[in-house]
């Protein structure tokens, strides 16, 4: 009997193809974006999305072309941190507009679709979810990528939930692994999950720009952002304190875009 | 995924697929030289498999829409998450006609989901040059293109 390879019609299904033309759509729609960055950590609760949120908007300030796509599907706070309305998006049958926030930054979350509260929540076998709610998610974050009309940015932020899931599942959608913004607080227990992500991100071939040590303060004790730093060769970005004042992101914005090398604004 | 007519030695070609709305799917295939026809079913994990990675079993009948996995696939979603605009579903849509069954039927589609089924199921008729979008209409384009629960 003849095995798959030996048949040489076509798969009519084709889902290699499907799967190729999905990630092209991506490709496509990024062309205009000149930097990716994605905002992680392997620890939760270290302030990823405030950091990823303020970032955006000190560099937009700065007169940078700026979106923030919120990768946190399950947990999406970038629209509450941008103050993003709750107007319905617009959906056209190539492309959908992405949301508007404070300083001018544009926005796409699972927060922005879900009902007030509610879980996000997929159609399908309850049983075992865990065998096939991965892949969706995926597929998301993969629209969230490729159906976004994004236009002309100077930096694209993802912002990640813990955990190295979603950075993983965004090597897989991405032509080339994203250039990784790491977050920490000061503490030991959050150096040891940080450096095991960073780890896996330097496996997988990204560029570290930058550790933003978070929370800095009498609260916290620790050394975990420069040890990380001395180990990965990496700059410590910011510092932020626990009771952060505005001013801290406008007086980094110059460090970031020399980390994150982003050119004068394409706009 | 290919199928084989062992005793013929000739793979199979695609019939047609099915989605009954109970999260199953069923697609047939024929042998090109004796005419044997198979029927796959595959059961609802199966099935959520292949949804999950955004595909279609049989190839794609319409063109991708916009964040189309997570209008299909989230039960979650907000009714007024979208605003449709562009579309040839839009507004008079050039002379197409809504009867009042099809567009009661619509309206029981999830708010979510509502924009991209009505735009799918207008550019249909478009295609084929129907002027009025009737329950039946609804139900061939729905045969035809393997909407599941649309």
């Amino acid at each position: 009997m003849r095995t798959y390879h030996q048949l040489t019609d076509p798969d009519r299904s084709g889902l290699a193809q499907q799967i190729g033309a999905a990630r092209g759509r991506v490709a496509e729609r990024l062309a205009g974006v000149r930097r990716i960055i994605a905002v992680m950590s392997g620890k939760g609760g270290v302030g990823k999305s405030y950091v990823t949120a303020h970032l955006a908007r000190a560099v937009a300030r700065g007169g940078r072309a700026v979106g923030v796509l919120d990768a946190d599907l399950n947990g999406p706070t970038i629209p509450r941190l941008l103050e993003v309305s709750r107007a319905p998006l617009t959906a056209d049958p190539a492309h959908i507009e992405p949301l508007i926030g404070l300083d001018g930054v544009k926005c796409i979350s699972m927060a922005m679709l879900l009902e007030d509260g509610a879980p996000l929540s997929f159609k399908g076998p309850v049983a075992e979810s865990f065998v096939w709610r991965g892949a969706m998610e995926a597929s998301a974050l993969r629209e969230f990528l490729g159906d976004v009309a994004w236009g002309t940015l100077d930096l694209l932020l993802l912002d990640l939930p813990p955990g190295m899931q979603r950075y993983l599942e965004l090597c897989d959608i991405l032509a080339a692994p994203p250039a990784v913004l790491t977050v920490t607080i000061p503490t030991a227990e959050s150096g040891d999950a940080v450096r095991r992500a960073m780890r896996a991100a330097v496996e997988r071939g990204s560029e570290l720009s930058g550790i933003v040590e978070n929370m800095v303060g009498p609260e916290f004790s620790g050394t975990a952002a420069d040890d990380l730093a001395k180990e990965f060769g990496t700059p410590i970005l910011a510092r932020v304190p626990f009771h952060p004042a505005a001013i801290v992101w406008d007086d980094m914005t110059s460090q970031f875009n020399s980390a994150f090398r982003i050119p004068q604004s394409a706009l | 995924m290919k199928f084989l007519c062992v005793e013929c030695d000739q793979q199979m070609t695609f019939g047609e697929r099915q989605l009954p709305g109970d999260g199953t799917l069923a697609a047939t295939f024929k042998c090109p030289s004796c005419g044997r026809v198979v029927a796959m079913l595959t059961n609802p994990m199966e099935t959520q498999l292949v949804s999950s990675l955004g595909v279609e079993i049989g190839g794609r009948t319409v063109p991708a829409q916009p964040l189309e996995t997570v209008r299909k696939m989230v039960t979650t979603g907000r009714d007024d998450a979208f605003e449709e605009t562009g579309g040839r579903a839009d507004g008079p849509t050039g002379g197409l006609v809504w009867s009042r069954e099809a567009n009661e039927r619509l309206s029981r589609v999830p708010g979510f989901v509502r924009g991209m089924v009505k735009r799918i199921y207008a550019d249909y008729a478009k295609e084929r040059g129907i002027g009025e979008i009737t329950p039946a209409v609804m139900d061939t384009a729905r045969s035809e293109l393997g909407l599941e629960g649309m």
